[in-house]
């Protein structure tokens, strides 16, 4: 990956993080989330991880980012006009955010994470490469996780699901 | 394309000038060939075909005074939104009405970069080239719910999360209808695809084994709601929603929507082609690669304009439907009958690696069958209607 291309990319989606959080409109924090997303995804096709980068498109901006949007409509978030929570919500929260600062930096400073750029035509981000590493090496997680998808699935079905007796609401409102 | 700038490069045109430069200028060149030669008068020109389309299914004649049988009419209607006044609501949000349009072109015209014409007539063959077209076709949903939301309006929200719900619902049969394809190839690449597949329909992937049928059709359906067209328009129905999402746009802005809506109509006939119907295969009569490419081209726009026309007949013929029956179509049909595609070709896969030659001609067969169940209901209807509309398409 070029060098400018990186700081392109990480400027955009460095700012458009700062936007997620700094913006008071919620919708418009989504939109900031979804350019990140996009700008991650750009990266990770810079970085030959093509297929993980396309699904980024494809599951976060298309999917995901549609689920948060109906959430915020549905619970009828309204823009926030000022700072909300009391004191104690902040001085803990600077606390928190504080010590996760430290956690990381002290995390990235660490020696053997200073990887080295390997050069062009990696190989490692086709598709077969990884079904490769999800059906060999990765198999238990991967199927730990579908299960765990599946369980979500059931559970939404299940909530939604009316009782044997119960009458259907959206029958007979119809006008 | 590599080849294309190769030579270039060595016949020496543009003289000492660097290699990528030299592809630079030949990339960019052909993109804004493709896209103000092909792509957006493509869109324009197929709003006047289906106006006529329409027209002649509803015994009209449609718009025929603007430039012979009324061909320019789409200029004229470009000219119209141009010069009108670009009105934003007061209580809009200004910047995200004013981006969203935008959006929604950008999913429009990304996918022609994997666009596969012919044999080298193409911008960038990826090798995850229909991952690619299908992710960045899902930019669309960002741009409607931009739309619907911006614009404040209770005709607009209730469109954009329509069509939200109905992109995102009926992604999944669409890109549970690749894989089977995927799956016998093991490429993802649409040169890959199509090279997998021959001239003769009974090597087409649509014919290949019984599993490969139904996912083409699925897939169609599929493209269509998420393309928003009737039977699937409900997030522009305009009986309850005005317009929709669009309900506030007007001029330009409004008039984006619709190059879109009209333009995906290729691009989702060009992801049939590729994928189903043997793309640009065309028998090898020629050693000269420039006639081969040119009869190349030929045969798939003549396949993605016959699924565009279909697209206009199904438009004129079917009434829309209500939005449960869209959802349980979805939810309660297709994604199941996809999985079911796609175990069953696996298993098809895993019996005859390399495909079975006897299904494809019993497919081939049975397609012809309904070919001609199909042609002979529409004789029946013909001979019973007003025929001076048939006789003289050109009124």
């Amino acid at each position: 990956m070029a060098l400018w291309l990186f700081v392109f990319l990480a400027v955009i989606s460095l700012v458009s993080a700062l936007g997620v959080i700094v913006q008071r409109n919620p919708v418009h924090c989504l939109l900031a989330l979804v350019l990140t997303i996009l700008a991650l995804a750009v990266l990770f096709i810079a970085l030959d991880a093509t297929v993980v980068g396309f699904l980024q498109i494809i599951v976060y901006a298309g999917a995901i980012m549609v689920l948060f949007l109906f959430v915020i409509w549905l619970l009828n978030l309204q823009a926030e006009t000022g700072p909300t929570g009391s004191l104690a919500l902040k001085f803990f929260g600077t606390i928190a955010s504080a010590a996760l600062v430290a956690e990381l930096w002290s995390f990235l400073l660490r020696p053997h994470l200073k990887v080295k750029y390997v050069g062009e035509s990696a190989s490692y981000g086709t598709l077969g490469a990884l079904s490769q590493k999800l059906f060999t090496d990765y198999l238990i997680a991967f199927e730990a996780t579908s299960i765990l998808l599946l369980a979500a699935i059931v559970g939404a079905v299940a909530l939604a699901r009316r009782a044997p007796g119960q009458r259907d609401s959206r029958q007979g409102s119809l006008p | 394309m590599q080849e294309l700038i190769n030579n270039i490069v060595a016949a020496g045109t543009f003289g000492k000038m660097p290699e990528t430069l030299v592809a630079a200028i030949v990339i960019i060149v052909l993109s804004a060939v493709v896209f103000l030669g092909i792509a957006f008068p493509f869109a324009g020109i197929v709003s006047w075909v289906e106006r006529r389309v329409w027209a002649r299914i509803q015994s009209r004649v449609g718009p025929n005074r603007v430039g012979p049988n009324g061909f320019l009419q789409w200029l004229a209607d470009g000219v119209k939104h141009v010069c009108k006044e670009d009105v934003i609501p007061t209580d809009s949000d200004h910047q995200l009405f004013k981006i969203a349009p935008y959006l929604v072109v950008l999913a429009f015209v990304l996918p022609w970069a994997v666009m596969p014409f012919s044999s080298s007539l193409i911008l960038a063959d990826m090798n995850v080239g229909i991952l690619y077209m299908t992710s960045v076709t899902a930019i669309t949903v960002v741009g409607v719910l931009m739309a619907g939301w911006a614009s404040n309006d209770k005709w607009s929200l209730i469109g954009g999360i329509r069509s939200a719900a109905q992109i995102v619902s009926y992604e999944i049969p669409a890109g549970l209808s690749i894989f089977p394809v995927v799956l016998m190839t093991g490429t993802l690449s649409m040169q890959g695809i199509i090279r997998a597949q021959g001239w003769a329909p009974q090597h087409w992937f649509l014919f290949a084994n019984p599993f490969t049928f139904v996912a083409a059709n699925i897939l169609y359906v599929s493209a269509l709601a998420e393309g928003n067209r009737t039977p699937f328009d409900l997030p522009e129905a305009e009986s309850e929603l005005v317009a929709g999402f669009a309900t506030e746009y007007s001029g330009m802005r409004y008039l984006f929507f619709f190059m879109a809506e009209w333009g995906n109509l290729f691009i989702i006939g060009a992801i049939i082609t590729t994928l189903f119907l043997g793309g640009w295969q065309f028998p090898q009569v020629s050693n000269n690669a420039v006639v081969m490419n040119i009869l190349q081209l030929i045969t798939f726009n003549v396949k993605v304009l016959f699924l565009v026309f279909v697209s206009m007949w199904i438009r004129g013929t079917l009434p829309r439907v209500r939005i449960d029956q869209l959802m349980s179509l979805c939810w309660k049909y297709f994604v199941p009958i996809s999985f079911v595609n796609m175990i069953g070709t696996a298993i098809w896969v895993a019996i005859w690696p390399e495909g079975n030659s006897v299904a494809g001609y019993i497919m081939f067969a049975l397609g012809i069958v309904l070919a001609v169940i199909f042609i002979q209901r529409v004789m029946y209807y013909l001979r019973r209607s007003r025929m001076e509309l048939y006789f003289r398409p050109t009124i």
